[in-house]
């Protein structure tokens, strides 16, 4: 099992490969000071720490402001449809284990239309890393409450709050079967840095739900800049201890909260040396 | 005037029904497996009442010494294990005058519609003959008394049961053997004792049903991935790869529903292999946002949809061609895709290989449309030789420098990288987008890109394969039908035709695109009547709309889930062709 790293993290900084090579020339849509921007600098950073080949890395999304991040990376992206993209990596890595897949998206896009797949991808716990930059809100439609808004916050469509109760991602993740639960915050870059190359190196489905202002529709969440702690929980391998912290934290505890060796769901990959041999033997089954 | 003529081919029909537990499937297998081997051919179709499990269940076998995949007209000999709900069946099993029924008399009498049929009726004691050999099943012993009627020389029947049920061991084997042996001799007399008239053959021949050929054609393609969620009567498909996909390099995924299945089918193949789903009609329904986005990213994707009665849950085990409109239309979007589908089991080997290569060589989505008849018959036909269609992905060059996924090329086909490969990453997007990948909302690239997924499909040449044409010299009149209605219009066709007409028949395969002008070539200057099993006349209206047949042509639509037989066109083939006088 891998454990959090000693390095620290100011350490981060990298000789050999810049972070700066994974960008693409494409510019980000997004509205100044968006958290999303240090989402993006902080996986850049991530994957050059790891010096993985940029044509290694296959970076799966949905839809929303959080889902256009493959298109600012020069590796292999797809950019799907809304809230299926967890599906469409699943698809992915069964074919391509060799690839490191990564999924990122918001928090709509992952625990509201994608909450199914969210659920199984968990129980399935392929070796996919999930980066959901949870804004709590719908950014791209222009703000709606999502799950995982609070159910007082009063917007166009919900003038008198939601009245519905909080979805918890990492608890779900936790009973669903995940295998790395971890809670980050785009205004750490460098904590934020250091939990993706540990969610990444992880063998395992591997969620890190990132708290990331809207700014434009959220726009009190810039506070969340003086309540947010880095890094200040330990990873545990036990469920009930890590449903402990998960459920007692308020929300603005960052790090790994649970990291367990759980069985990784790989499906078969055994290239076939003779396929039509193997073939004409499977068709002989139909001789009468 | 043409007089309906009797459609039947020098055939054989047996029927078995009886409820759950009787074995009755059980009869029909052995029995298939046996005709064959006996160097004949012959086709069985299976119903069954709601029940998951335990329910009555009915099988129905056409025999012939030549290929053969169409329904009896009626059945020459039914045998009954019991009574128990046969009202069920009665639609799929018709009995006349000519059919012989032999049931079980130590239980219930023969419900009334089969006393009125004027059918033979045979009472035996099965039930008691069942306590004369300790271990036996009463299946078996009307196993024996159908070999014996029809004359079927018991080395097939032996051969084909330790086949079918070799797994349970040699005490069930020869327990079967020794009650099929007694069963022979409860009727001596054989009333339909046809084998002896009809030409075996020597070949080699399989024993395959549609869904399990079309599983084998995309194996054939070299299919690696096959993500689904279980739906009747397409699951048999998945069934079918699962164990046989590994052996090749490949993998099937389980879904937690037809959203993920489709979107898993396109992160498979967006990384680099050739995968497919298969569903139904509602999976379908769930699966078209993805398909658009296979569409659109330009991702290769083979959808199997074996169609069954609808809308909504419908008639989940029987077979109607009523998603049509849905393969065709189902999309927002310009969404211009291809279209296939299979006129009959034999060809569904070849024609599944055809689909997924068209998919891996036009990078976009392919659905091949089946249905439950086709899916879940089960015949005996020649081996299916193997073919290369050549139709592969095309890779960009090995030194390739500023790389442009959705570049406009001479036959709108890019090159797609393979994800590993340096230097040529891409974004493949949902989005409009330029030919880079890079998102774009600007009209002139949604004009070039849309265009180019429309040209690749529009000027990709098909070659033979869109349609199957017979055509008769001097034909007045153009009959057009498609899927698993083929083989039954094909045979009322050729009978009208012995009869002295001129019709000719066009079982159309591609669907979309549709080859307008090939089809106008085949009608000009005759009268064309389209044949479909729905209630609408989809087919119809999709050839009229796109003026693919005059708008005086006429249409012959009616739904499912009772299958055509080769009279029942015929009849309404004449009618037409009446009123057109
Ligand atoms: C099937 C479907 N339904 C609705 C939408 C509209 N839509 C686009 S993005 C989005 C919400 C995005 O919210 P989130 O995932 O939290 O991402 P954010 O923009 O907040 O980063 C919605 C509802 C869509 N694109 N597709
Ligand atoms: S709307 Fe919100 S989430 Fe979207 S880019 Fe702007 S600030 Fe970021
Ligand atoms: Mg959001």
């Amino acid at each position: 099992m891998t454990h959090a790293s000693q390095t620290p993290l100011e350490k981060i900084t990298v000789k050999t490969v810049k972070p700066t090579e994974y960008l693409s020339n494409v510019h980000p849509v997004w509205c100044p000071g968006c958290g999303h921007f240090f989402i993006l600098r902080a996986l850049t950073k991530a994957l050059a720490w790891l010096k993985l080949p940029k044509e290694q890395i296959g970076l799966v999304s949905g839809i929303g402001c959080s889902s256009r991040l493959p298109a600012y990376l020069n590796v292999y992206g797809f950019h799907g449809v809304h809230g299926r993209a967890l599906a469409l990596a699943s698809g992915l890595k069964a074919n391509r284990p060799d690839l490191t897949v990564l999924v990122a998206g918001g928090d709509g896009d992952g625990y509201s239309i994608g909450g199914n797949h969210f659920i199984h991808a968990c129980r399935r716990n392929m070796d996919i890393t999930y980066i959901v930059m949870d804004n709590e809100v719908y950014g791209m439609t222009k703000g709606q409450p999502s799950p995982t808004t609070p159910a007082e916050w009063q917007s166009k469509l919900t003038p008198q709050g939601t009245g519905v109760a909080r979805f918890n991602p990492m608890g779900i993740a936790l009973a669903a079967g995940a295998s790395f639960i971890a809670r980050g915050f785009s205004g750490d870059p460098n904590g934020l840095t250091k939990l993706m190359t540990e969610a990444i190196q992880h063998k395992g489905f591997s969620l890190i739900e990132i708290k990331s202002p809207c700014v434009t529709f959220r726009p009190e969440e810039k506070a969340w800049q003086k309540s947010m702690r880095s890094l200040n929980v330990s990873p545990s391998s036990n469920p009930a201890e890590a449903a402990k912290s998960i459920y007692s934290s308020d929300g603005f505890d960052t790090g790994i909260f649970y990291q367990a060796d759980l069985p990784v769901y790989e499906p078969t990959n055994t290239p076939c040396e003779n396929p039509a041999d193997v073939l004409a033997e499977i068709e002989k089954e139909l001789n009468v | 005037m043409i007089q309906p003529v009797s459609a039947t081919q020098d055939n054989l029909a047996i029927s078995v029904s009886g409820s759950g537990g009787t074995g009755a499937v059980t009869v029909g297998l052995i029995l298939l497996e046996a005709i064959a081997k006996a160097g004949f051919y012959g086709v069985m179709t299976r119903s069954f009442g709601p029940q998951i499990r335990g329910g009555e269940s009915a099988v129905m076998l056409n025999l012939s010494d030549h290929p053969i995949e169409t329904l009896a007209e009626f059945s020459h000999i039914h045998l009954a294990l019991d009574w128990l709900k046969f009202e069920r069946f009665s639609d799929e099993i018709p009995l006349t005058q000519d059919s012989l029924v032999i049931y079980d008399n130590s239980r219930e009498k023969p419900p009334g519609l089969v006393e009125n049929s004027g059918a033979k009726l045979i009472g035996i004691g099965l039930q008691n003959a069942v306590k004369t050999i300790k271990g036996s099943r009463m299946n078996m012993f009307a196993l024996g008394i159908l070999t014996q009627q029809i004359g079927l020389d018991l080395t097939f029947i032996e051969a084909a049961l330790k086949r079918t049920l070799g797994k349970k061991g040699d005490d069930v084997i020869s327990t079967s053997l020794e009650a099929i042996q007694a069963g022979m001799r409860m009727i001596p007399d054989s009333h339909y004792e046809k084998l002896s008239h009809w030409h075996p053959t020597q070949k080699p021949r399989w024993n395959i049903s549609g869904n399990e050929a079309c599983g084998l054609g995309a194996l054939r393609g070299g299919l690696k991935l096959a993500a689904a969620y279980p739906i009747t009567p397409a699951t048999d498909i998945v069934e079918y790869l699962a164990p046989r996909i590994e052996k090749l390099g490949g993998r099937v995924l389980i879904a937690e529903d037809e959203l993920a299945a489709m979107n898993m089918v396109i992160g498979g193949s967006f990384g680099g292999l050739p995968s497919m789903t298969a569903t139904s009609g509602p999976g379908f329904s769930l699966m078209t946002e993805a398909m658009g986005l296979a569409i659109a990213s330009e991702t290769p994707a083979l959808v199997v949809t074996v169609m069954r009665g609808g809308p909504s849950t419908g008639i989940p085990t029987k077979s109607e061609q009523t998603d049509l409109n849905q393969v065709l239309y189902g999309f927002h979007g310009e969404a211009p895709h291809v279209v296939i589908a299979p006129l009959n089991v034999q060809e569904m080997v070849t024609i599944s290989q055809w689909s997924l290569g068209l998919a891996e060589a036009l990078q976009t989505l392919v659905v091949e449309v089946s249905d439950q008849h086709l899916g879940q018959s089960r015949v005996i036909i020649d081996p299916i030789p193997p073919v290369d269609f050549n139709l592969k992905r095309l890779r960009p060059p090995a030194t390739t420098s500023d790389y442009q996924r959705y570049e406009l090329t001479q036959e709108a086909v890019s090159p797609i990288a393979w994800p590993g490969t340096p230097d040529t990453q891409y974004t493949a997007d949902g989005l409009e987008h330029t030919e880079t990948g890079k998102p774009s909302s600007m009209a002139k690239e949604h004009q070039q890109q849309l265009t180019k997924r429309a040209q690749k499909i529009t000027q990709h040449n098909y070659g033979e394969h869109w349609a199957k044409v017979t055509e008769t010299l001097n034909a007045t009149v153009l009959v057009i039908t498609w899927g698993s209605s083929y083989e039954a219009v094909r045979i009322a066709v050729e009978a009208l035709n012995q009869q002295g007409a001129d019709i000719s028949l066009l079982g159309l395969r591609l669907l979309m695109p549709l080859q307008t002008e090939q089809i106008q070539a085949v009608a000009k200057d005759k009268t064309v009547i389209v044949i479909e099993q729905n209630a609408s006349g989809q087919l119809f209206h999709y050839l009229l709309s796109d003026n693919a047949i005059p708008r005086n042509s006429q249409s012959i639509a009616e739904a499912g889930p009772i299958l055509f037989k080769p009279s029942t066109v015929q009849t309404a083939l004449i009618h037409c062709l009446e009123g057109l006088k």
